[in-house]
């Protein structure tokens, strides 16, 4: 199977071929390194940039003005920072302009701990992202997902941002992308650059299929009774994983929503769960204050306070400056498998 | 005897005046009061909005009375159209006579002064000035300065891509060029192979907001910013029109053959202040554009008292009709604050058509 990244490449190859992305770019996103996370290896339309986050930005608005359909990339989301405003401005063009000009582009930047990154190469961005109205904003979990989302992406004529897992890039993927060869050898000979010298390579992309994740539509990723659990990007593995322990260890099942969409979110799939449930925990590593889980946690409380049958928990990163390069900083700071199990369990089993 | 006046003399009389010189730039008569017509219009335009302001009929005022004389001269000689084979504009919040030279009716403006839902810039939603208009490659003027110069580059891209000769233009304000935005700009026209056809063009009036340039420009010009990344350009005095014609289209020239960037500086004046918020009072000590192009056509025997009257009479004519009309119309409506945020999409479960507030459920709230 393809890992996540693999699943970024073939969408974006996908893309050039059949949906008119005319640009992929960031720095390093050409040949001859095809992005850091490699990400962008042998695609027709990819180029490198300068080392200038705002240019990125700005420069794909206007490709996007004069009619192309670019894909930029900034290499980690820790330096999308200093281009907030320019986010801001390409997601109100369209509303600004009363409709004068869509914004037809996306911007694709890893999210996220779980690569030793320490301060700089660690932090998440769906927080800040989720107030950036006019955008919407995704963030798979898994290759098939990445695929799809990355599709639509494309295709969605409004600015999109896929915040892509660091955790997960190399993880494979459990269903294949529609014409994925059978192997993961022959995958890797198609479409990985060699190691070395690769002036003289070209990929022979498989020929992959379209398949189209809605954005805004969540994925139930597993299901029971018992308690809600909503999550995305690094910790929805964790969270299943969590869910499956509890569920041997209590015999009691969940709900185990991968959110997908940031915004717009699936709250038609989330009020269900939690009318269901009446147990509700929220999970992701973005800082605790301002966290884009207690957007959905006041909404719970304004709109199920009554069905809830204990309180609700949100369970987020901590607000501190950075994450640590030593594993006691990371471990510490961002939800880890045990601390999000014992968050379960206890909304599991707290006396209604 | 001379001959009798048969009519062939004032055919004679223009003959001598077929254009107007200053320096060594020339400019034919019918051009000049073509531009200057523009000017006036503009400027009745922008006081009258300035009293707008001041009389509760719209809120905030910025604009660009003092650039006329240049923002005309540009807005003339823009390839107008929609797409890339056309002229891109990235500009700011200054150049009302830009596309009221282009052929924007005044009252276009002043719709969006007075907020009105009929504003075809913004449906009310944004300053007077922040202009949008697809049909014209105008994209959409923001406050937040500078960060047009960081776009322009991704429409000059795909020109250059494209071929033709449709160019991207960007303009802004001196102060602002202290942005790294600015310094984007240059770096991203002129990459080694893949040199983009913009027009950079700085109105330099000498002031941000109340802070004056030189206490914080240590550079002689602007442009000579530009020397280190090969980009050419050129200082011209934008309150002269002569010249201000010729270094546009000397520039424009340039970016539309030679597919490169090329910067133009032009010296302004500000004549009542930055906006509203500083009273936007008129400023006796810069000089007047119109002022000094009606002394210039005067000596050129194409204007005199009567004509410089009439043309000023007919110019606040059309905005009190415009002021006049477009108080009688109608209002934005609370159901249109969410109102084009998002173009319909085919992807997505939740927003197919455009905006319409939160995620709902489907559902009535228990």
């Amino acid at each position: 199977m393809a890992t996540l990244v693999q699943a970024v490449r073939l969408a974006l190859h996908y893309g050039e071929e059949n949906l008119g992305v005319t640009d992929v770019f960031g720095e390093d996103v050409g040949p001859p390194l095809g992005g850091v996370f490699t990400a962008t290896q042998g695609l027709k339309t990819a180029w490198n940039s300068p080392l200038d986050e705002r240019g990125i930005i700005g420069a794909a608005m206007g490709i996007a003005y004069a009619g192309g359909r670019p894909v930029a990339e900034i290499q980690f989301c820790d330096y999308g920072f200093n281009t907030i405003d320019l986010l801001k401005v390409a997601g109100n063009q369209r509303w600004a302009g009363a409709g004068n000009y869509d914004m037809p582009l996306v911007v694709m930047t890893p999210s996220g701990s779980g690569i030793r990154g320490s301060l700089y190469h660690s932090h998440s961005f769906e927080s800040w992202a989720s107030r950036l109205a006019g955008w919407k904003v995704v963030m798979p979990s898994n290759a098939l997902d990445a695929y799809g989302l990355m599709l639509s992406a494309i295709v969605d004529p409004n600015p999109v941002l896929v915040l892509l897992p660091k955790a997960l890039l190399r993880v494979r993927g459990e269903q294949k992308i529609p014409g994925e060869p059978d192997s993961e050898e022959e995958l890797k000979a198609r479409i990985d650059a060699p190691v070395g010298d690769r002036s003289g390579w070209q990929p022979r992309w498989p020929d992959v299929k379209p398949h189209f994740v809605p954005i805004g539509s969540a994925a139930l990723v597993r299901e029971g009774e018992d308690a809600t659990v909503i999550s995305y990007g690094r910790t929805l593995p964790l969270c299943v994983q969590a869910a499956d322990a509890l569920a041997e260890e209590t015999g009691k099942h969940c709900d185990v929503l991968d959110l997908r969409s940031i915004f717009p979110y699936d709250w038609k799939a989330i009020s269900a769960s939690v009318r269901k449930t009446g147990r509700v925990l929220i999970v992701n590593e973005d800082t605790e204050v301002a966290n884009f889980g207690e957007h959905l946690l006041r909404r719970v409380i304004d709109e199920h306070f009554y069905e809830l049958l204990v309180r609700p928990r949100v369970i987020a990163g901590k607000h501190v400056p950075g994450i640590g390069l030593n594993h006691v900083y990371e471990q510490n700071t961002v939800p880890q498998l045990p601390v999000i199990q014992d968050a379960l369990r206890a909304v599991l089993t707290e006396e209604a | 005897m001379p001959e009798k006046n048969n009519g062939f003399r004032n055919e004679g009389v223009a003959l001598l005046v077929p254009e107007v010189r200053s320096g060594r730039d020339m400019l034919p008569a019918d051009r000049c009061l073509e531009i200057y017509r523009v000017m006036v219009r503009s400027r009745a335009m922008e006081e009258r909005m300035i009293k707008m302001s001041k009389s509760g009929q719209g809120y905030f005022w910025i604009g660009g009375p003092g650039e006329e004389a240049f923002n005309t001269c540009l807005g003339l000689q823009v390839k107008k159209g929609r797409g890339p084979a056309y002229d891109y504009l990235h500009l700011h919040y200054r150049n009302s006579s830009t596309l009221i030279a282009m052929g924007m009716p005044v009252i276009d403006c002043i719709r969006q002064m007075a907020m009105t839902s009929t504003d075809p810039h913004s449906m009310g939603r944004n300053f007077a000035g922040h202009f949008a208009y697809r049909d014209w490659n105008v994209i959409p003027v923001t406050s937040v300065v500078e960060v047009q110069y960081v776009m322009a580059p991704g429409t000059a891209l795909v020109q250059k891509r494209l071929g033709g000769d449709g160019i991207t233009i960007v303009t802004g304000g001196e102060a602002g060029t202290a942005e790294g935005d600015f310094a984007s700009c240059l770096v991203w026209s002129s990459r080694p192979g893949n040199e983009l056809p913009i027009l950079i063009i700085v109105t330099n009036n000498g002031w941000g907001i109340s802070t004056p340039a030189c206490s914080q420009h240590g550079e002689k010009h602007i442009i000579d910013r530009g020397k280190g990344f090969g980009i050419r350009g050129e200082v011209v005095d934008g309150n002269d029109v002569l010249a201000s014609w010729h270094a546009v289209r000397r520039g424009m020239d340039y970016c539309r053959r030679e597919r490169r960037p090329y910067m133009i500086e032009a010296m302004v004046s500000r004549l009542y202040g930055h906006s509203s918020s500083s009273g936007a009072q008129r400023v006796r000590n810069e000089a007047d554009p119109i002022e000094l192009f009606e002394h210039k056509l005067t000596e050129a025997g194409l204007l005199d008292a009567v004509a410089i009257e009439h043309t000023h009479e007919e110019a606040l004519a059309e905005v009190e009709a415009a002021v006049e009309q477009v108080l009688s119309e109608p209002m934005p409506e609370p159901s249109d604050v969410e109102k084009y945020t998002y173009a319909p999409s085919t992807v997505d479960v939740v927003y197919p058509e455009d905006y319409t507030g939160l995620p709902t459920s489907g559902e009535r709230p228990a």
